[in-house]
């Protein structure tokens, strides 16, 4: 077994990893203080090509793999967690059901332009009553000639709100329950498909969380991703690719609240000595290095069976779990590890403590992932 | 225009660089991280520019070191160099400056560029000396420490502004020539996922001494012995009441330190 990244996986990560230390970390605090999403750097990452990194070159994307994107997105999570949900969204849940499921002419007018980082996508499948029971969806999209209207509400959508291109998931034979959906791109500035509002969160601040209402919204059926009832097919694998990003978001984020936390124990002193010598901070560390590690390591392992093409369902459950879970832990202790400095904003480290929370619930609570990981142990 | 830029692979900027164990003229490798010099990147970006603006033309890296020199120059391919030479031999390993300035002159007599590019000086051994030397065997002329550049339209000359106490040195230089960068000449570009997938397909050439007709000799310049800095002697605080603790304090800069 070799456990070791490639010439141009690690290029990627360092490169990932100087853009995010330069460019995202100094205003990562500053745009969650203000809820701001951050268009300049975002604009930065599509350029660079960080958008749309598993795309091949020839739909706009960069052509790279699965491991790369993990490595990469870790990077920027380090920095910042709203910039790695951007990046997340954008790169596994709205390209890569574009690109897996999209005809070419799809691809050409719905992929191209967000691969390229020239605009970004949404996946809007949550509603009101269908967050984990995602089958319960009421959004309806009904066949008119060569169109089809669409009628519902998406609720709690990353990047809704700044998104040019939604992948919006209704029923188009609510007799057949889930096999009666299906995914269609819908474009901004469709007449009937509106914004309602922003969400303000506890965590991930500067990336937008909206709702979208279609309301007698025309969509011509050219947009309709994949065949008519495949739609749940599609959210599903496409969220096992997600959760894989999620995962590494994760890491990410308990990477910047460990590597915050080492530097306090070092400077702060209690009791006469920096308070990483007192046996109870410094098992702390061990214990945040000890888990992000196994977080990395399977969170890498699900992205070489995904970049292998074999299954990674299971492993991509596992990873989403134990790194959404080694997250919030790390974060947790990080804030313990400052203590009263880390209740304070200044400290950033409070920062990291609430965005670790969202990786818990988003693209499958926790409790969803044991769920997925009993099934297929039980298989 | 052909530009050839001179790229030096050097410890990463974080590094705590130590002496070797086994050999006190050498400094301990283990657990380094590599990189591109940053007075290079600054070259390296400012070729890039001269391409780009004249919409055609071609970016060499040339580099001379151990095999994973090989990393720096995949680093340059992939911020957009179109191929990379290697000068890489056993009989270069302990090159000095005047050595590598004749092994890349070689070089580029073959390649004829009609600009070289580099950085003002390495960041590990800071000797900057490579780039006037350079120029000193290929007898053409140099600017060192640019700030500013603009070639003409012929590629005949160019127009380059050196950095000089208090303001820029204006200089119009016929081409060919070789240049070395100073920091603030431009801002580097990093490299984007698709340069760094797209440098694997671009041709790096190794080149031995003899395809330089060159045959290596004893550097002029040899390492005796590295010594680390002696440890900072510890701070003094002066007690006592301020009126006494500052006529001591006069009296420690006169007399025991010798500062005042």
């Amino acid at each position: 077994m070799r456990i070791e990244l490639t010439d141009e996986q690690a290029m990627i990560r360092d490169m990932a990893r100087e853009f995010a230390q330069e460019h995202i970390a100094p205003i990562a605090a500053e745009i969650d203080r203000d809820a701001r999403f951050p268009h300049e750097t975002v604009k930065r990452m599509g350029e660079l090509g960080l958008l749309g990194i598993m795309v091949p070159e020839a739909w706009g994307g960069s052509g790279a793999d699965t491991v790369s994107y993990v490595v990469a997105l870790e990077e920027i999570a380090r920095a910042c967690a709203s910039h790695a949900v951007i990046m997340s969204v954008n790169n596994s849940l709205y390209c890569d059901p574009v690109w897996k499921y999209g005809t070419d002419e799809q691809r050409a007018r719905f992929l191209k332009p967000v691969a390229g980082g020239h605009a970004l996508g949404c996946f809007a499948l949550t509603e009101p009553e269908a967050g984990s029971d995602a089958r319960n969806q009421h959004t309806v999209a009904v066949r008119d000639g060569d169109d089809y209207v669409i009628t519902g509400r998406k609720l709690f959508i990353s990047t809704g709100r700044e998104a040019s291109y939604a992948l919006v998931f209704a029923q188009t034979d609510p007799a057949r329950a889930h096999r009666g959906i299906s995914a269609f791109v819908v474009e901004k500035n469709t007449p009937g498909f509106s914004v309602s509002k922003t969400e303000d969160k506890l965590g991930i601040r500067a990336s937008d969380t909206a709702e979208l209402v279609f309301d007698a919204c025309r969509v011509p059926a050219a947009n309709r991703i994949g065949d008519e009832g495949k739609g749940f097919h599609i959210a599903l694998a496409t969220l096992d690719g997600g959760r894989i990003g999620i995962a590494a978001q994760a890491v990410g984020i308990a990477v910047g609240a460990y590597e915050r936390s080492v530097r306090y124990a070092r400077e702060r002193k209690a009791f006469g000595v920096p308070i990483g010598e007192h046996q109870m901070i410094g098992w702390m560390l061990a214990d945040m290095a000890t888990a992000i590690d196994g977080a990395r390591l399977i969170t890498l392992k699900a992205a070489t069976l995904k970049d292998a093409g074999r299954p990674y369902t299971k492993e991509a459950s596992m990873a989403k779990l134990f790194a959404a879970e080694t997250a919030m832990k790390v974060a947790t202790d990080a804030v313990q590890v400052h203590g009263g400095f880390g209740f304070i904003r200044e400290a950033e480290v409070e920062r990291h403590f609430r965005d670790a929370k969202i990786t818990q619930i988003y693209e499958g609570t926790s409790q969803i992932q044991k769920l997925v990981i009993a099934r297929e142990v039980l298989k | 225009m052909k530009i050839v830029v001179a790229v030096k692979q050097v410890p990463d900027t974080a590094t705590q660089v130590k002496i070797s164990g086994a050999d006190p003229k050498a400094i301990d490798t283990a657990g380094i991280t590599w990189i591109v010099s940053p007075y290079d990147e600054f070259a390296i970006e400012e070729a890039l520019r001269i391409k780009e603006k004249r919409g055609q033309g071609e970016v060499v890296a040339v580099s001379l070191g151990p095999d994973r020199v090989k990393e720096a120059l995949r680093s340059a391919l992939a911020m957009g160099c179109d191929r990379a030479i290697h000068l890489n031999d056993p009989a270069w390993a302990n090159a000095d400056t005047l050595a590598t300035a004749q092994a890349l002159a070689a070089v580029i007599k073959q390649e004829q560029p009609a600009l070289v590019l580099c950085g003002r000086q390495a960041i590990d051994d800071d000797m900057g000396a490579v780039g006037a030397q350079l120029a000193e065997v290929l007898d053409w002329p140099c600017a060192s420490w640019i700030m500013d550049e603009a070639v003409d339209a012929d590629a005949k000359t160019v127009r380059v502004g050196r950095q000089v106490e208090g303001g820029l040195e204006v200089f119009d230089i016929p081409l060919p020539a070789v240049l070395s960068a100073q920091k603030g000449l431009n801002e580097p570009r990093y490299p984007t996922l698709k340069g760094i997938m797209g440098a694997k397909k671009k041709e790096i050439k190794d080149v031995k001494p003899g395809d330089l007709g060159l045959t290596p000799g004893a550097p002029q310049l040899m390492v005796k012995k590295l010594e680390a800095l002696p440890a900072r002697p510890p701070g003094r605080i002066i007690q006592g009441e301020v009126k006494d603790a500052v006529k001591e304090l006069v009296r420690a800069l006169r007399e025991d330190a010798k500062a005042i």
